[in-house]
């Protein structure tokens, strides 16, 4: 089960909206590398994990990936509240407050709703873990790409610390990946699946 | 910043440190150090805990979550909104 705390992870106050940093950051809640695609990953690979760092793991980050998505939806809603109807169409705005008007829908950058196609659970450690290293690199790779995008310095604040979370989980993915070879014939990682056969690397 | 204010961040940043060392221990299960770390952030978070409940009132949910006879839960703001006196 999971409970809810009544707080952000990290603050986010933003005084000035600006609808057009809502339609690009919106792309780290429903986009291919966003914070909802990455809970639903790890949250969803952990059934099929060997060992129980890695069921620990992926439990944990998936939940703070959770507290992400809730910071990305946060500053989504503050830099959409108060919009003038002209201010809706000078900012391209409309095309989204059309379908939405100003609700939080999870979807990218460019407009495609988010996919279940943007995560995978392949049921093997390696082929799993190299899937999640991969995520949080291309994540990280985004934040990047905002902080290029963005000057308001109340909006960078928490894109920074959301980019400090993915190096962070990107070195704790590396380490799991480390336990599991450590655990495997060291000439053939790939020789059985420690997922799904019984008595691999035992 | 208010007083209140300063606490509940003091607070906010060992919830965070307390958080790297529980990612940190899925992977380093065994490592004594990193344990005994984590323990004395849990305590010194309990202090102020303590702290801040004797000065504000309950910090975290709870069934005391009550006022007068009212459910306070509910009352805002909510964490994500900024500018309805949620500075």
């Amino acid at each position: 089960m999971w409970q809810y705390e009544k707080t952000l992870q990290y603050p986010v106050k933003i005084a000035n909206p600006n609808p057009k940093y809502a339609q690009i950051i919106i792309s780290q809640y429903g986009g291919p590398d966003g914070e909802l695609g990455a809970s639903m990953r790890y949250l969803t690979q952990r059934y099929s994990m060997p060992y129980n760092e890695l069921k620990g793991l992926l439990t944990d980050i998936g939940t703070e990936e959770l507290a992400h998505m809730e910071m990305i939806c946060a500053m989504v809603y503050q830099l959409t509240r108060n919009l003038s109807e002209d201010e809706i169409k000078r900012s391209g705005f409309d095309k989204y407050f059309v379908d939405h008007t100003t609700a939080v829908y999870p979807i990218a950058a460019s407009a495609i709703p988010w996919r279940a196609e943007y995560i995978a659970a392949k049921g093997d450690v390696i082929a799993d873990l190299h899937e999640d290293l991969g995520a949080e690199q291309k994540a990280r790779v985004t934040y990047d790409n905002l902080l290029r995008l963005i000057d308001d310095p109340d909006v960078r604040d928490p894109l920074k610390f959301l980019r400090e979370r993915e190096i962070v989980h990107y070195q704790r993915f590396g380490e799991a990946l480390g336990l599991v070879t450590d655990r495997l014939d060291s000439r053939n990682f790939y020789a059985c699946n420690p997922s799904f056969d019984k008595n691999c690397g035992k | 910043m208010d007083d209140r204010m300063t606490l509940k961040h003091r607070i906010g940043a060992y919830t965070f440190a307390i958080w790297e060392m529980t990612l940190y221990l899925d992977t380093h299960p065994h490592e004594t150090c990193a344990l005994n770390k984590r323990r004395e952030l849990m305590e010194a978070r309990c202090q102020l805990i303590d702290e801040y409940e004797a000065q504000y009132g309950p910090f975290v949910r709870t069934s005391e979550d009550v006022k007068g006879d009212c459910w306070s839960w509910i009352d805002g703001p909510w964490p994500w909104e900024y500018g309805r006196g949620n500075n």
